[in-house]
């Protein structure tokens, strides 16, 4: 049973593909807050889904200069898609190869479905994870919790 | 467990006796399949629980992806502004299948509405802010996809359909 990392702890560098021929890495957003939003996969059949919710919220993140980041083990081609269906304004990374990676190094891979949980983190503009959860992987966490942690940030 | 943050409010739209010990209230989104499917099911627990239950309707609409959830909010609301909220929010989960401006004018004159006053308050964005607060204040309660219900405060995250939501009523009314 894996522990999430907690809050305190820096958050782990990870250069993952954002389309098929580009990639963004953490440090690359350095200097501002980063919501990091692991999740199941790509085309659950709900609307207002955790990444459909997060995208109705992205005004408000901005409020906050915090760039969101979804992630899940699926690949960039299907997340093109899903993006596209979706109008997602913000970006969906592939943990794809290795499968899972970036997920384990967060504590968030549930190896034995090949997925990653449903945890967000909230780090801040110095790379230090300030808040992490973890919800049970049936349940969208909603967004309550991301933007407390965005208040509680340090100015 | 996500809670409600806002209370009941006085721009809230209560259905049911103010003096029932338990409250409902679902956040929903006009367009959405979701909510449509859920629209006959409150109906029907409303039914159930008579002057025990008290509900209220927040707006939740997914813009995005619903493109014409926004203007059947506002619609919701102005109708509300003329006395007829709840005429028209149902009304609206009746025909969702011709969401678009000539519908919601259509209705407005069914329910002896001004369509003219409709679609100017639509154009200058009269009831855009309730609207928003409405939905801010369900991502603060931790509002998650549409509909999402709340039981006395407490955000519920097992099924809906009729029996659970029956379920999760009464165990809310013995705690």
């Amino acid at each position: 049973m894996s522990a999430i990392l907690p809050a305190g702890t820096p958050a782990p560098e990870f250069a993952l593909h954002v389309t098929p021929d580009q990639t963004l890495s953490l440090s690359e957003l350095r200097g501002r807050p980063v919501i990091l939003a692991f999740y199941p996969a790509d085309w659950s059949p709900v609307c207002g889904d955790q990444m459909g919710l997060y995208n109705e919220l992205l005004s408000e993140f901005q409020k906050f200069n915090a760039e969101l980041l979804g992630i899940s083990v699926d690949g960039v081609w299907c997340h093109e898609a899903f993006a596209k269906d979706r109008h997602y304004h913000f970006p969906l990374l592939a943990d794809f190869e290795p499968k899972g990676a970036v997920a384990k190094l967060y504590g968030a891979y549930r190896d034995a479905d090949g997925i990653s949980e449903r945890a967000l983190f909230v780090i801040d503009k110095n790379g230090t994870i300030a808040w992490s959860y973890k919800s049970p992987v049936a349940v969208n966490p909603g967004a309550d919790g991301i933007l407390k942690a965005l208040e509680d940030l340090p100015k | 467990m996500s809670t409600l943050k806002i209370p009941i409010r006085p721009e809230d739209h209560v259905q049911g006796d103010e003096h029932a010990t338990t409250t409902l209230v679902e956040y929903g989104d006009y367009q959405c399949p979701h909510c449509g499917r859920a629209y006959p099911i409150v109906k029907k627990v409303q039914k159930h629980f008579g002057k025990r239950l008290r509900f209220i309707f927040r707006n939740f609409p997914l813009n995005e992806i619903h493109p014409d959830a926004e203007a059947a909010a506002e619609t919701a609301e102005f109708a509300g502004s003329h006395g007829k909220y709840w005429e028209m929010h149902d009304l609206l989960f009746e025909n969702q299948a011709r969401f678009g401006l000539p519908l919601f004018e259509e209705l407005a004159q069914r329910l002896g509405l001004d369509p003219a006053e409709l679609r100017q308050a639509l154009e200058t964005g009269q009831y855009r802010a309730h609207v928003r607060s409405d939905f801010m204040s369900g991502a603060r309660s931790g509002v998650n996809g549409t509909p999402t219900f709340f039981i006395n405060g407490e955000r519920l995250d097992g099924s809906w359909d009729y029996q659970d939501l029956v379920d999760s009523i009464e165990g809310a009314m013995a705690a």
